[in-house]
């Protein structure tokens, strides 16, 4: 057994300082009033959980709120996407979940998503772990398909 | 094969000499020796197992119960022996009770398919225990809204120890079937089959045992249970994958309607009708899985030159010594019995600041191997107000330094997430 971090080899990649704070101090927590968009969504395979509310005002998510039982790397995605869709517009959120779920998958993503993900590119380096590619993407598939509903109405 | 029915072996119970015989146990995870304790979800295969297999294929291969040549004769011999060699293992009264299925669950879902279909009706009443695998829950849920029946569950306290002096209202008039496993694949806990056995029978009811984590581990006589059927999986105990065993009373099995219809199961066929092939053929339609079955053979061969009293005894003394030191360490609850000696082998474990998969990809850094989330046991494991935890679980080949490694393993992790 090697002594240090050393024996915990790629770890760094997937646990990034930036992970491990919103890890810590997940940002957006707090329930929102009379949502618009209120979904739970779960990952059968490990049993994590999150509860996902929304509130759109002129086509914009004006309140988010997300709280739930997970892993680093599901907490910390759930808190990043809760930072991003604030004062976005469902469009923009739903590029952006593209761009999120590019970027776990290893493809390119432009300069310019690059810019619009911010921080969240540090979810990029799942790649290495594919099996927790699911825990990273978690509450952005929900998202997607909640927005893609919420419109048809 | 030795010729007695002992269980205590007839090679010494040699760490090295077993461990010598696994050659996966050389691979290097991610640059470290491999730490394998994910024994409940499926074993390691010795090279014994591995050859009999590549033996069959090289030398042997032929369809079963159809051909007057060399080859089939030999591949229905070995077949045959494969099933003797099971049936004595579980102590069954004869080799016809054996019924080769694919998995547990395959065993299980015959018995509803079949047994209970024919035998539960409107008002009547399955019990099952409230920490099975999903496998022995969905298959009754199912039967039950079917029917109109209704399923029980025996409830346990918070040590996961059954509540047997509550079970004999559970257990009623109207119970036609109780399904317990045999050893919790979530908590460890060696459930009171025989005692159960006698509540059920008492009342007219049958039981199945799903001894997926049992029969690997420990001797498992089926007549000393008293059990009506009872179900494993050969990958968990050194066989490979693809094949299961269901075993049941012979009266019961020969009263019972087929599982599937096709070719081996039938004995007379005309365009009109058909009627079935004698136990245990009824229910083995269409070519079955011959070089599993035989490779089944070398794993209880291995076993039982082991002897099942020195399996179960080395996994014993491991999992007091992994015990002992989760609970030194203060960071970690582990569920299920907290004495040793009411457990076998499978240590689920929630550590009270990193989640499990965090867990569980830091220990594969360092060559560990684990089960993270829910164990195929969703209720049971949100009953403890989580959404999944960790386990560790033992073989033959596990030794003391790879408790140590483990739990080193979960220090140098608490000691990376608190940086």
């Amino acid at each position: 057994m090697t002594g240090g971090t050393g024996g915990l080899g790629d770890m760094d990649e997937l646990y990034e300082a930036i992970i491990l704070d919103h890890y810590r101090s997940p940002r957006n927590t707090a329930a929102v009033e009379e949502p618009d968009i209120d979904l739970e969504v779960n990952n059968p395979f490990c049993g994590d959980e999150f509860h996902i509310q929304l509130k759109v005002e002129d086509d914009a998510v004006s309140q988010v709120g997300i709280t739930g039982r997970g892993c680093a790397i599901s907490q910390a995605s759930a808190s990043l996407l809760a930072e991003l869709v604030k004062g976005k517009s469902a469009s923009e959120v739903e590029s952006a979940v593209d761009a999120v779920r590019r970027l776990l998958k290893g493809e390119e993503i432009t300069d310019a998503e690059a810019d619009i993900l911010g921080d969240i590119e540090a979810l990029g380096g799942v790649r290495k772990f594919p099996v927790r590619i699911k825990c990273a993407l978690l509450s952005w598939v929900g998202l997607g398909d909640a927005l893609r509903d919420h419109l048809a109405k | 094969m030795s010729d007695s029915t002992s269980t205590a072996g007839s090679r010494a119970f040699d760490i090295d000499a077993i461990r010598a015989d696994f050659p996966i146990l050389k691979r290097k995870i991610n640059g470290q020796d491999l730490v394998y304790l994910d024994n409940a979800a499926s074993s390691q295969k010795p090279s014994q197992v591995i050859k009999s297999l590549v033996d069959y294929y090289e030398q042997t291969n032929s369809n079963v119960h159809r051909g007057v040549h060399t080859l089939s004769i030999e591949a229905t011999d070995a077949y045959e022996l494969a099933r003797t060699k099971v049936a004595k293992f579980i102590n069954a009264s004869r080799p016809e009770e054996v019924i080769w299925t694919r998995n547990t669950s395959e065993s299980l879902n015959l018995v509803a398919a079949t047994w209970a279909e024919a035998n539960v009706g409107e008002g009547d009443n399955i019990v099952i225990t409230a920490m099975e695998h999903h496998s022995n829950i969905v298959p009754w849920q199912q039967l039950a809204f079917k029917k109109g029946a209704e399923l029980r569950y025996l409830s346990h306290n918070d040590d996961g120890v059954i509540d047997l002096a509550g079970a004999g209202s559970v257990i009623d008039s109207r119970t036609k079937l109780v399904s317990a496993t045999h050893m919790s694949n979530v908590l460890g806990t060696i459930n009171p089959i025989a005692e159960l056995a006698a509540l059920a029978h008492e009342v007219g009811a049958v039981i199945l045992v799903d001894a997926a984590q049992s029969v690997p581990h420990m001797p498992v006589d089926v007549q000393a249970l008293d059990a009506d059927f009872l179900c494993f999986s050969a990958h968990k105990m050194l066989g490979p994958t693809g094949i299961g065993v269901l075993w049941g009373r012979y009266e019961l099995l020969d009263a019972m309607p087929p599982y599937m219809f096709g070719g081996d199961m039938i004995l007379e066929v005309t365009y009109e009708d058909a009627n079935w092939n004698d136990l245990p053929y009824k229910f083995e339609a269409g070519t079955p899985n011959i070089a599993d079955a035989i490779a089944t053979g070398a794993a209880v061969d291995y076993l039982t030159e082991l002897g099942m009293d020195n399996v179960w005894k080395h996994e014993q003394e491991l999992t007091a010594y992994a015990m002992e030191q989760f609970l030194s360490m203060g960071s970690v609850k582990v569920l299920g019995p907290q004495d040793p000696a009411l457990r076998g082998g499978v240590i689920s474990f929630i550590h009270d600041t990193i989640h499990p998969h965090d867990l569980g990809t830091a220990l594969d850094q360092q060559g560990i191997a684990i089960r993270t989330g829910h164990h195929c046991a969703m209720p049971l494991v949100r009953s403890f107000d989580v959404v999944a935890a960790a386990r560790a679980s033992f073989y033959i080949y596990n030794t003391k330094s790879e408790v140590d490694a483990l739990v080193n393993g979960i220090s140098e992790t608490e000691g990376y997430f608190s940086r």
